[in-house]
C-alpha cells in the first residue's frame, strides 16, 4: 500500500500539496507515482518565476523506463525548486513527501478547489487498484 | 523456393499441428473480396546469376566518369578495411542493440564513435546518428528550439551559405511544428555571411544563427565573430560543418568565446561511397546541459551485476518507444551501419591521416582553381580562404559546357543557377585527394575544349 | 571502473602516439596548401582519434562484431521488425564500384542505369501495395510516417480545410506514429481496441468528426492479427472527410495475398528493411518508402523518377509544386533502395506471394507448439499473421519470471530475444515473429528452449532471473548509465 499522509492534498494526476505558514505551497509526486516510476534517473523543474496554471505539466520526472510530465495542481508563481534533485533525483524515491519535495509555489487566489483530501485519494488509488 | 526452406513433408506436418488443411486456410480472417490472386505486374524472377548479370550491365552503363563534383558529398579514398569489417554479417544483419548484453559490439562500437565525434567537434556528448545532414540540420533546428530556456521563439536564421537543400529539409520537417526559417545574404565579393544585414535582425527574437563552415561555396565564414554576435544576441548558434575539415579547422566549440551551442553535419566524407546520396548519416553533438534535449539513440557505459564494464542505451525516456507523442523525435531506425564505417575510418586514419586529407584536398582545390581560372572567359566568384570547394564564374552558359565536359567523360561542377541565380553562369567544383596532376589536366582540357 | 576486464578494450586504449596505419593515409600534401589558412580558421590541438595500426584496428573491429547477435549467427523471433534473412546478393550487386561512385548530382546521362532500378522499384511498390504513386526518399520507417502524416495536412491544406489537426491512434500502436503525428503538428487522439483485438468501432466513431485529419493503423495490427473490420474503419474515416494511413511494419505478412490500397488506404509507408529484406545494419540504414492514392500523388515528396522519350530523370519541386518538399539533402538511401531491388527482383511475381504465405505458416505452427507447451496467448482466438503474442503474465505471478527474465535467458540459448513488453497494452507480453526465412527445426529448437526455460521458472526462479550467464556482460545496471552519464571516452589524467 502506497503512504498516504493525512495532512496533505491531493492532485488525481498523483501530485501533492503542503500548506506552508506563510500562504505558499509544496508541491511533489505522492508514493504511488515514484513507485510506479521506479528508480528515477532525471528531475526537469521550472524556473523559479514562472507562473504556473493548475492542470498544466510544470516538470518532467524520469527514469530509466519512463519519462512522465509532473502537472502543477496549483495555479501561482513558483517560488523556489529543490535544487537538491539535481544530482540526487532518488531523493523522490526515498522520501516523496519530506526531501523529496519539488517546488514552493505562491498560489494565486482560489486556485486549489479541485484537489482530493487523503481519504478521497486512497480511494482513488483504491479504483485504480495502486 | 527462393530464401524459404521448407520442403513439402515439413508443410506437410506444419499444417498437421495447426491444425489446418492447407496454407490458405491461415487467411481465413481476412476478408475474400480483400484477397489478391496474384501480382502479374511483377516481372517474374531472376536467378542470382540473372540478376548479377543484370546488375552488373547497369553498373557499366553508368560508368566511372572523373568527377569534380561536392555540393555536400564528397569522393574520398575509403580504406579497404572499412567496408571488408562493415560488411560482416555480426554489423550488417544484426537488429538495434535493445538487448543489450548480445549487442555489446555495436554498442562499444556507437560508444566509440561518440568520442570520435565529441573530440572532432569539441562538444561534449553526441547521439548515435541521424538519417543524413539534412536531416541533421532540421533536427537541429528543432532541439534549439526545444532546449532554449530563454527563448519562446519558434524562428530561426538561416543565412543563404548554408546548403539550399539542407534549408529546404529543415523548412519540410520543421514547418509543420510552425518552425519558421529567415535568410540572411551573403557578400557578393567573398561569399560569406552579410554581416550588415545580419546585424539588422539584432535585437529580434530568435532561437538560433544556423553557420555552415566551411559554407556552401566552400569560403570560410568569420565564425568567431558571428558565434560572438549571435550569443550577445541571446540566440544559440548552430554549427553545420564538414567532418574532414575538423582535421585542421577550429572545432565548433571553440568558435566564439562560448562555443556553439548544437553541432551537426553530414558524415558521409568519413568513409561512406557517394552511391548517388545514401544511405549516408548525421551527426550532431552538444553540450552536456542539452543532452536531454538531443534527439536519437544515445550509448552509455555503465556496468553489469559483477561489475564488468558494459555498454547500454541510455537516456531512453527522451524517445518515442517511451515518449511517445511527447518524444524529442519520431527517430527510431537511424543510419548504424554508416556510423559503423566512421568509426572504422576515423580510426584508420587517426588524427594525422585525417589532417592529410584535409590538406591534400585543399591543395588539389587550390591548385584546380588556379589552373581553371588561367582559362579564358572562366575566374573564381570569391576571394578569401577556402576548404576544398570554389565557386568559378564562366562567360559562356554553364549547362552547356557541362554537357559538353561530360561527353567527355568529366563531371565538371554542380551548377548553382537555380538556387544563386544572382551569380550568373556559376559552377560549384571540388577536388579532393583523390585527383591527382593528371586529372587536373584532364579537367582543364575538358573545359577549354567545352568553351571552344 | 572495476577490476574486471572487459570483453575488448575501447580502440583509444590500443592507441600509441606515432603510430598509424600509413598505407591508408593520402601521401603527403603536395603543396603547403595551408600556407593561406589564417591561424584563426586553424585547429589548435589535433582531435583525440586513435593512432593505431591497420592490424590493430582489424582485429578490435572484428572482435566487437563478434560480441554481437546478428540474424547471420541467431535466430531473431523479434516481433513487428521481420528479422529475416539479407540474401548476400542483394549487398554484394548494390556495392558494384559504379554504383558507389556515383556521386548523388552526377547528371542522369551518367545514370540510366541506376535510375531504371529506381524507376522499376517504384512500379513493383505500387503493384505489392496497390496504390497510385509511390516515393522513394524516406530513411526509415519513421521517416516515412512523417512524409505520410505531412502530406495528409498538405492535402488538408490545399482544400482549405485548416482545422483538421487531429491524428488517431489505436492503443496498440508502435510509439512512433503518435511522435510522428507530434512532428507534424498535429494532436493525437488514441482510441481502445476491443477484446478480440480489432479497432472498438464505437469508440472510432465518437472519435472522429470535423477536425479529423486521419488515423494511423498497422494492418495486420502490432497484436499479430489481421483487422477485420477495415472496411468499416475505412468508411467511417472517410465518412468524416479523414484519411488513412497505413503503416506498413506488418507488410511481410500480407504480401501477395492483399493490398493496403485495396482495403481503403490514402497513403502507406513500407519498411524496406523489414519486408524487402534490406539489412538492419545494428540500428539502420532504413529505408521507408511511401505510397500514395491519386488524390495525394501531388504531395509526394521529391525527387521521383519520371521516364519520358529521353530516358529516366528526377523530377524536382517544378514538376510537382505541390510536393511536401525534400526530406533528405539528396534522394534517400539509394543503396538500401538498390538492394531491396535486387531482391524484389530475385523473389519475382512468384516469390513475393510465398513471402506472405510461409511468414503466417511459421508463425501459426510456431503458435500452435507454444501453446501445447502451456504457454497462455494474448488473442487464444484469433489466427496469428505472421506474428503473435504470448503472455506470462501468470508466470510472473506464480514464480515471479518476467517477460523480461524469459528474453534474457532466451540468450543462453541462442535465441535473440522476442519483442517484450511491446505493445503496451498486453502484460508481460513477446512479440514473436518467426519469418518465413526459418526452417522448422530452427523453430522447434526455438520452442524446446521456451519449454526448458518454463522449467526453469518453476523449479528454480532464480535460475532465470539471473540470466543471461554465456554473453560477454549479465544484465547492466541501466540506472548507473543514466544518472553517471559516461558518454565519450576522455584519456585519464596523469597525475601532476
Amino acid at each position: 500500500m502506497s503512504q498516504v499522509p493525512a495532512d496533505l492534498r491531493y492532485a488525481k494526476s498523483h501530485e501533492w500539496v503542503r500548506n506552508l505558514p506563510d500562504g505558499s505551497v509544496e508541491i511533489g509526486i505522492t508514493d504511488h507515482a515514484q513507485h510506479a516510476l521506479g528508480d528515477l534517473v532525471f528531475v526537469e523543474l521550472p524556473e523559479v518565476g514562472r507562473a504556473l496554471e493548475a492542470g498544466a505539466a510544470c516538470a518532467v520526472v524520469e527514469s530509466v523506463k519512463a519519462a512522465s510530465d509532473v502537472y502543477s495542481p496549483v495555479s501561482g508563481t513558483v517560488l523556489a525548486v529543490n535544487e537538491a534533485l539535481a544530482g540526487t533525483p532518488e531523493l523522490i524515491n526515498q522520501e516523496c513527501y519530506g526531501r523529496g519535495w519539488m517546488m514552493r509555489v505562491q498560489p494565486a487566489a482560489g486556485s486549489a478547489a479541485e484537489l482530493l483530501g487523503a481519504d478521497a485519494y486512497t480511494a482513488e488509488l483504491a479504483a485504480i487498484g495502486g | 523456393m527462393p530464401f524459404v526452406p521448407h520442403t513439402d513433408a515439413d508443410v506437410r506436418e506444419m499444417l498437421a499441428t495447426i491444425g489446418v488443411s492447407d496454407i490458405d486456410a491461415l487467411f481465413d480472417e481476412i476478408p475474400p473480396e480483400l484477397r489478391i490472386a496474384g501480382l502479374d505486374g511483377i516481372p517474374v524472377a531472376l536467378s542470382e546469376m540473372q540478376i548479377g548479370r543484370l546488375m552488373s550491365e547497369r553498373a557499366q552503363r553508368d560508368g566511372r566518369p572523373l568527377s569534380f563534383l561536392g555540393a555536400g558529398a564528397y569522393e574520398h579514398h575509403i580504406p579497404s578495411a572499412v567496408w571488408a569489417i562493415t560488411t560482416r554479417g555480426e554489423f550488417y544483419s544484426a537488429y538495434t542493440p535493445y538487448q543489450a548484453e548480445a549487442s555489446q559490439g555495436t554498442l562499444q562500437v556507437i560508444y566509440e564513435y561518440q568520442s570520435m565525434i565529441t573530440s572532432l567537434t569539441g562538444l561534449e556528448v553526441s547521439n548515435a546518428s541521424l538519417y543524413d545532414g539534412g536531416s541533421a540540420v532540421a533536427e537541429a533546428a528543432l532541439m534549439a528550439v526545444r532546449a532554449h530556456r530563454k527563448s519562446k521563439s519558434l524562428r530561426l536564421l538561416v543565412p543563404a551559405t548554408v546548403n539550399p537543400n539542407y534549408r529546404r529539409v529543415a523548412v519540410s520537417t520543421a514547418g509543420n511544428q510552425g518552425l519558421q526559417f529567415d535568410t540572411v545574404p551573403y557578400v557578393a565579393g567573398t561569399g560569406c555571411i552579410d554581416r550588415e544585414a545580419l546585424a539588422r535582425h539584432g535585437g529580434a527574437d530568435y532561437a538560433a544563427l544556423v553557420i555552415q563552415q566551411p559554407n556552401f561555396f566552400g569560403q570560410l565564414e568569420d565564425v568567431d565573430a558571428l558565434t560572438d554576435w549571435a550569443h550577445a544576441q541571446g540566440m544559440f548558434v548552430i554549427a553545420v560543418v564538414n567532418p574532414t575539415s575538423l582535421a585542421i579547422l577550429k572545432p565548433p566549440a571553440e568558435w566564439g568565446t562560448k562555443g556553439a551551442d548544437i553541432c551537426v553535419g553530414e558524415g558521409q566524407p568519413l568513409g561512406v561511397p557517394l552511391s548517388s546520396g545514401g544511405p549516408y548519416f548525421g551527426f550532431m553533438t552538444t553540450r552536456m546541459e542539452h543532452v536531454r534535449s538531443m534527439p536519437g539513440r544515445i550509448v552509455g557505459r555503465t556496468v553489469d551485476l559483477d561489475g564488468r564494464p558494459g555498454f547500454t542505451l541510455t537516456l531512453q525516456a527522451r524517445e518515442q518507444h517511451i515518449r511517445r507523442g511527447k518524444a524529442t523525435s519520431n527517430i527510431c531506425t537511424n543510419q548504424g551501419l554508416l556510423m559503423t564505417a566512421a568509426t572504422i575510418y576515423m580510426t584508420l586514419l587517426g588524427p594525422q591521416g585525417l589532417a592529410r586529407v584535409a590538406e591534400e584536398s585543399r591543395a588539389r582545390t587550390r591548385a584546380l582553381v588556379e589552373l581553371a581560372t588561367a582559362v579564358p572567359g572562366v575566374r573564381a566568384a570569391f576571394t578569401g580562404p577556402r576548404f576544398h570547394e570554389a565557386v568559378l564564374r564562366f562567360d559562356a552558359p554553364v549547362a552547356t559546357v557541362l554537357e559538353r565536359m561530360a561527353v567527355g567523360g568529366v563531371l565538371g561542377g554542380v551548377a548553382l543557377a537555380d538556387d544563386y541565380p544572382e551569380l550568373g553562369e556559376a559552377l560549384l567544383v571540388c577536388a579532393t585527394e583523390t585527383k591527382t596532376d593528371e586529372d587536373l589536366r584532364r579537367y582543364v582540357e575538358a573545359l577549354r575544349g567545352a568553351l571552344r | 571502473m572495476s577490476d574486471l576486464k572487459p570483453a575488448e578494450k575501447l580502440i583509444f586504449e590500443y592507441s600509441r602516439p606515432g603510430r598509424g596505419a600509413t598505407a591508408q593515409h593520402p601521401p603527403a600534401p603536395t603543396n603547403a596548401a595551408s600556407d593561406d589558412l589564417p591561424a584563426a580558421f586553424r585547429r589548435r590541438t589535433p582531435p583525440r582519434l586513435p593512432e593505431v595500426s591497420e592490424l590493430d584496428a582489424v582485429r578490435h573491429f572484428t572482435r566487437l562484431s563478434q560480441l554481437n547477435f546478428a540474424i547471420d549467427t541467431h535466430f531473431y523471433p523479434l516481433g513487428s521488425c521481420t528479422m529475416k534473412y539479407n540474401p548476400k546478393a542483394c549487398n554484394q550487386y548494390a556495392m558494384l564500384p559504379e554504383f558507389l561512385a556515383r556521386h548523388p548530382l552526377a547528371p542522369a546521362t551518367h545514370g540510366q542505369g541506376f535510375l531504371e532500378c529506381m524507376f522499376e522499384l517504384q512500379e513493383m511498390l505500387k503493384e505489392v501495395t496497390g496504390m497510385r504513386a509511390v516515393s522513394l526518399n524516406p530513411m526509415a520507417g519513421a521517416h516515412g510516417e512523417f512524409a505520410g502524416v505531412a502530406m495528409i495536412r498538405a492535402y488538408h491544406a490545399a482544400r482549405g480545410d485548416h482545422a483538421r489537426n487531429e491524428i488517431i491512434v489505436p492503443e496498440a500502436a508502435h510509439g512512433t506514429n503518435p511522435a510522428t503525428a507530434t512532428m507534424c503538428g498535429c494532436i493525437v487522439k488514441e482510441i481502445p481496441v476491443d477484446a478480440q483485438g480489432d479497432v472498438d468501432l464505437d469508440a472510432l466513431a465518437k472519435a472522429v468528426g470535423p477536425n479529423t485529419a486521419g488515423i494511423m493503423l498497422t494492418n495486420p495490427s502490432t497484436l499479430g492479427v489481421f483487422e477485420r473490420k477495415i472496411r468499416e474503419v475505412a468508411k467511417l474515416v472517410h465518412g468524416v472527410g479523414g484519411l488513412l494511413y497505413y503503416d506498413g511494419a506488418n507488410l511481410n505478412a500480407i504480401l501477395g495475398k492483399v493490398r493496403p490500397g485495396d482495403m481503403g488506404f490514402d497513403v502507406i509507408h513500407m519498411n524496406l528493411h523489414k519486408t524487402f529484406s534490406t539489412p538492419h545494419g545494428g540500428g539502420g540504414p532504413g529505408a521507408g518508402a511511401v505510397g500514395v492514392s491519386a488524390r495525394l500523388e501531388p504531395f509526394l515528396p521529391v525527387p521521383i523518377v519520371g521516364r519520358d522519350a529521353q530516358g529516366y530523370r528526377w523530377l524536382s519541386e517544378r514538376d510537382r509544386p505541390q510536393s511536401i518538399g525534400r526530406l533528405s539533402a539528396f534522394m534517400g538511401n539509394a543503396g538500401v533502395l538498390l538492394r531491396a531491388y535486387i531482391y524484389m527482383r530475385m523473389l519475382g511475381r512468384e516469390g513475393m506471394g510465398r513471402v506472405g504465405e510461409y511468414a503466417t505458416l511459421n508463425a501459426n505452427y510456431l503458435l500452435a507448439r507454444l501453446r501445447a507447451a502451456g504457454f497462455d496467448l494474448a488473442y487464444p482466438e484469433r489466427r496469428a499473421s505472421h506474428e503473435f503474442i504470448v503472455t506470462v503474465k501468470r508466470q510472473a505471478k506464480e514464480f515471479n519470471v518476467t517477460a523480461m527474465d524469459f528474453a534474457k535467458r532466451l540468450l543462453d540459448f541462442g535465441f535473440h530475444a522476442p519483442t517484450t513488453y511491446f505493445p503496451l497494452l498486453v502484460p508481460e507480453c513477446l512479440l514473436i515473429e518467426p519469418t518465413e526465412t526459418e526452417s522448422r527445426e530452427t523453430l522447434d529448437a526455438f520452442v524446446e528452449a521456451m519449454i526448458a526455460i518454463l522449467g526453469e521458472a518453476e523449479r528454480d526462479a532464480a535460475q532465470v532471473k539471473g540470466a543471461p550467464y554465456t554473453m560477454p556482460v549479465r544484465r547492466l545496471d541501466d540506472v548507473r548509465a543514466a544518472k553517471q552519464l559516461d558518454l565519450a571516452w576522455k584519456p585519464v589524467e596523469s597525475p601532476a
